[in-house]
């Protein structure tokens, strides 16, 4: 299922599974991300699954380049691994202080806000990958006419918790951090949970999204 | 806990990004938590090998302008690695202090760091270890996602540091390195080499590059001839490590640092060897540096002579 393995500078792997971004080509690349981070390999210091890509950082001190790429091409995994996925409801506020970029985003799609909402939390969405900043989901997809560019100046501070959309993804900003993605909305619900170290997470690689629509009442019950 | 009992230094004045540092965190990329750690990993090894500790002890590491601390308690030796300017308040005066030798500290004695030299990061640590709290098995502390102790938040003023486990048979030990620089950088071409015109390949590795004033631990950005991208400023956002030499839509070079965003979108023109690295992280705003294209075996081999040069500076210490 890897296509192709490439040195990323002299300490890591770059397995490349392809070109597309598709749900199929990104399971495989969850799967090989479990199966290698099972095998608990002695001088693997870092596996970072994308899309279509999965990089091996490792021990220079441990491994080269060829002999850590014979070891991984030589991994079977099989066809009928199941991925395990899970179904995570997210609530989100779409009030006026919070949809940051709902304006913007009814010019560009030609839609009226309540459709564009409404189309917004009508579908479940596809974990690919979690990162940029710590536990940061990156979802999809949106529909067709549902897509569009990043903003042509990025935020030097998105919220916490905005919830925003570009081209065919969405995603959750667990952090304060810049950013330039279409805010819609925002999450009162922890996404990253530094106290819990075993499992910070809310959501990973595969599991499946459902986003529900809350008023700010309700928002601030949720947050106090 | 009696006061009397207590060995801490008090922050009189923080400096610009003091921090606690170890070998930093491994296996959490996938949930977007970089390696942090040490940025100047030879430095560290030297600092706790000078004071015999743990190999991966915490140290407090600073950039530009270092802390103003004091200390009280029992006494204690403590040194600084890096190329640093110190000053050490005694009661019976001011000495300047030198970098990897071990000084003795007193109750109500001072270290006043000035400025790291020519040189971005500095080290201190103590004969003992300071009592912090882990995160995913490292006491680093990553600002950005506020990961580590002092709530993930830089050194502030006024903050008490605990120093637990003195080793009371410590004797002073010092070592003559005066610190290693370099010229060019050496790099690996990247995975999105052949997104960029030949003229650019060619200016990338011809002309130097100034290294601005937009640099920290997440990433360190340049300026100079624009690299032209032919193919798309843009690629499906993957992951990166450190040391990857991005291109933004702009056409200039930013370089990831320990504390880097684990994804990101911009093609990657080159990544910098692993032996270059502790030496890249000191250069400081305004130099100007020159990549060079080496082999993935010169690459391997080069670390290896890095790692065996960085024993032998420690094997000297006396």
């Amino acid at each position: 299922m890897i296509k192709n393995i490439l040195n990323l500078g002299d300490a890591a792997l770059y397995c490349d599974f392809g070109s597309d971004v598709n749900q199929e080509i990104n399971s495989n690349v969850i799967k090989y991300f479990y199966h290698i981070k099972k095998l608990n390999l002695k001088g693997i210091t870092n596996l970072t699954p994308s899309y279509n890509k999965l990089i091996i950082s490792y021990d220079l001190n441990i491994h080269s380049f060829l002999s850590l790429k014979k070891k991984i091409e030589n991994i079977e995994i099989k066809e009928n691994n199941k991925l395990e996925k899970n179904l995570i409801e997210i609530p989100v506020c779409c009030d006026n202080n919070f949809a940051l970029d709902i304006k913007r985003v009814e010019n560009k799609l030609k839609l009226k806000s309540e459709i564009i909402l409404e189309k917004f939390f009508s579908k479940n969405y596809f974990c690919y990958m979690t990162g940029f900043v710590a536990g940061m989901p990156f979802l999809g997809d949106l529909e067709k006419d549902m897509r569009l560019k990043r903003l042509e100046t990025p935020r030097v501070k998105v919220p916490k918790g905005s919830v925003g959309i570009t081209e065919q993804f969405c995603n959750i900003y667990t952090f304060e951090t810049p950013g330039g993605w279409n805010i819609l909305g925002n999450t009162p619900q922890n996404i990253f949970d530094t106290s819990n170290q075993s499992n910070p997470n809310l959501v990973n690689p595969g599991d499946t999204i459902k986003f529900y629509r809350i008023t700010l009442d309700q928002y601030n019950e949720i947050k106090r | 806990m009696k006061s009397k009992d207590r060995n801490y230094f008090k922050i009189l004045r923080a400096g610009i990004n003091t921090t606690y540092q170890d070998l930093g965190r491994n296996n959490l990329y996938h949930i977007g938590i970089p390696f942090s750690g040490a940025m100047d990993k030879r430095n560290f090894q030297l600092l706790n090998s000078l004071l015999q500790n743990d190999y991966n002890s915490p140290v407090i590491e600073f950039a530009y302008q270092g802390p103003h601390l004091k200390y009280f308690g029992k006494d204690i030796f403590f040194c600084i690695s890096g190329n640093v300017s110190f000053k050490i308040i005694t009661k019976e005066g001011v000495i300047d202090g030198n970098s990897y030798q071990c000084y003795l500290l007193k109750n109500g004695e001072e270290v006043d760091i000035h400025s790291t030299n020519k040189s971005v990061y500095g080290y201190l640590s103590i004969n003992g270890t300071f009592d912090v709290d882990y995160y995913w098995e490292s006491c680093s502390i990553n600002t950005q996602a506020q990961i580590g102790p002092n709530n993930g938040n830089k050194f502030s003023k006024d903050l008490e540091i605990e120093i637990i486990d003195i080793n009371n048979s410590f004797n002073k030990r010092k070592l003559d390195y005066l610190g290693s620089t370099i010229e060019n950088i050496r790099v690996i071409k990247g995975t999105n080499y052949d997104y960029f015109s030949e003229s650019s390949q060619n200016k990338f590795f011809k002309e130097s590059f100034k290294i601005t004033k937009l640099s920290d631990r997440m990433g360190m950005r340049l300026e100079g001839p624009k690299i032209e991208n032919i193919v798309d400023p843009n690629i499906k956002s993957e992951g990166l490590v450190k040391g990857v030499i991005q291109i933004t839509s702009a056409g200039d070079p930013i370089i990831m640092l320990s504390d880097h965003g684990t994804i990101g979108g911009y093609p990657k023109i080159a990544t910098v060897i692993s032996a270059d690295y502790d030496r890249l992280v000191q250069l400081t705003p305004g130099s100007n540096i020159k990549f060079k294209d080496v082999s993935l075996e010169d690459a391997e081999t080069l670390y290896k002579l890095y790692q065996m040069e960085t024993n032998n500076i420690i094997s000297q210490i006396k």
